[in-house]
């Protein structure tokens, strides 16, 4: 990690959009799992998730960002076809 | 160059209008209102082009000032007493942020029992903030310091705050040399500063300091404030140059061959001269340190100072209930300690929520230090003027 003489100073960040670079995957308890076979691609989840965690596809399918999945269960909740199931991490 | 009347309050007010600051936010309250007033009149009259914000409390007042510090725009706010305790928590961030806003801090006691009159507990609650402090003993210096706190606060990037005692400075009228706005000009220029808050940077400021973070910012301070010793003397050699008169991080007063010398801070060092030459009159060796520059501590220059003393006093004008001793005789001791002489240091309080320090209570202080330097034997704290 940097020190305090390479840091900005007034512990400004200056570099824009750089929690991308912030992996919050250990947050997470439960992982969503989604059964590509019973999704109708509403796109409930992709509305529904607080942090743009799923990711729409070209063809229209969606797939979760694992990277920045919390697992706070928000899209299981919002599909009306039961398409996501919440896993326990350990168990995967 | 014209020789004028002023107080303490106006004083500061012309120095802050000849500085041509870009944004003045403050709040009303005594005794520092005076110097406020004239700035918005200025403002007012078209003489000083300056946003003049209007705020509900001192808190806002310094918050506004961060963000006007942070564009770049050259930053004056005011208070006093209680005004100072309200923006304690923003004191903080006025240092961390690394603005460069400049404050006057009229001296007023702390209540309760409500009080408007002078000491110095509001900036000694100040301490430990990460503001450079200077304090002053004249209108002139109260001039002075404000215009060189512009460009010692810009070149460091920290936050100066003058103080200057409560009616005793504020209220006074003393003449003082009032230089030309283009000299002033010239040691200051309006250029622009530092602008961190401009869109084209799309910088984050103001943000959470985790564990990871926060330790190596706090230490930032710690190495700007250091440093910034360097460009306090700079900026008063080029003072010099420029205006013909120089401070230092103290002012002594016969310390030459004193035997016995006091230490005191702001106004009340001019009572202590006078006492000092009657004394001296008398054939005592005694000496006079006043601390101007209190934030970074003058640890080098009092040591210097210390060489053949045999005994010090130092006065505090504001409390540390519960302390080992009150917050100026604890930098001395400290300094003392560093530099390994021994000399006893007797500690006295005295001038609490506006009480008179006469001619008399610095004789008894004088007496009581050379008592000190013959038996060796430091008593623990007097309190000047205390009724028993």
């Amino acid at each position: 990690m940097k020190s305090w003489k390479e840091l900005p100073i007034g512990a400004m960040i200056i570099e824009p959009g750089n929690s991308i670079e912030y992996n919050v995957a250990q947050w997470r308890v439960f992982r969503p799992v989604l059964d590509k076979n019973k999704c109708t691609k509403c796109g409930l989840c992709w509305i529904f998730c607080p942090e743009g965690a799923i990711v729409r596809n070209e063809d229209e399918s969606y797939e979760v960002n694992l990277s920045f999945c919390k697992g706070c269960g928000i899209c299981q909740r919002s599909c009306n076809v039961k398409a996501i199931t919440m896993i326990k991490e350990e168990g995967l | 160059m014209k020789r004028v009347a002023l107080s303490g309050n106006y004083a500061v007010a012309y120095a802050v209008k000849m500085a041509d600051v870009d944004v003045i936010a403050a709040y009303p309250i005594t005794p520092q209102t005076p110097i406020v007033e004239k700035l918005s009149e200025f403002v007012a009259d078209g003489l000083l082009d300056a946003e003049y914000i209007n705020v509900e409390s001192e808190h806002s007042a310094l918050s506004a000032c961060i963000g006007s510090s942070l564009t770049g725009a050259r930053t004056f706010t005011a208070t006093s007493s209680q005004g100072l305790a309200y923006m304690h928590e923003v004191l903080f961030m006025a240092s961390s942020l690394r603005t460069s806003i400049v404050m006057a801090n009229v001296n007023r006691a702390l209540s309760h029992p409500l009080n408007i009159w002078n000491d110095h507990s509001d900036a000694m609650a100040e301490r430990d903030v990460g503001w450079i402090q200077f304090w002053v003993n004249s209108v002139q210096e109260a001039f002075d310091a404000t215009i060189q706190a512009f460009k010692i606060a810009e070149e460091v990037l920290l936050p100066v705050m003058i103080n200057l005692d409560g009616f005793i400075l504020s209220h006074i009228n003393e003449v003082l040399i009032l230089p030309d706005e283009e000299l002033v000009r010239e040691f200051i220029p309006s250029k622009p500063l530092f602008n961190r808050l401009s869109p084209k940077l799309a910088y984050t400021i103001g943000v959470v300091g985790p564990p990871e973070y926060y330790y190596e910012m706090r230490y930032q301070i710690i190495d700007a404030i250091e440093r910034s010793r360097k460009n306090i003397n700079e900026v008063n050699r080029e003072f010099g140059e420029l205006f013909g008169r120089t401070y230092g991080n103290i002012s002594t007063y016969m310390m030459e061959d004193a035997d016995y010398a006091l230490i005191t801070m702001g106004a009340v060092s001019s009572t202590a001269k006078i006492v000092v030459d009657s004394l001296r009159k008398e054939g005592e060796k005694v000496g006079l340190i006043s601390i101007r520059c209190f934030r970074p501590f003058p640890k080098n220059d009092i040591i210097e100072v210390f060489e053949d003393v045999k005994s010090i006093g130092v006065l505090d004008r504001a409390l540390t209930p519960g302390g080992i001793g009150h917050p100026l005789f604890t930098e001395i001791v400290t300094t003392l300690y560093d530099s390994s002489k021994i000399i006893p240091v007797q500690s006295f309080v005295g001038g609490l929520g506006g009480r008179d320090i006469t001619i008399d209570d610095f004789k008894q202080m004088y007496k009581i230090i050379k008592d000190v330097g013959l038996s060796g034997r430091r008593k623990p704290c007097i309190y000047i003027g205390l009724r028993e």
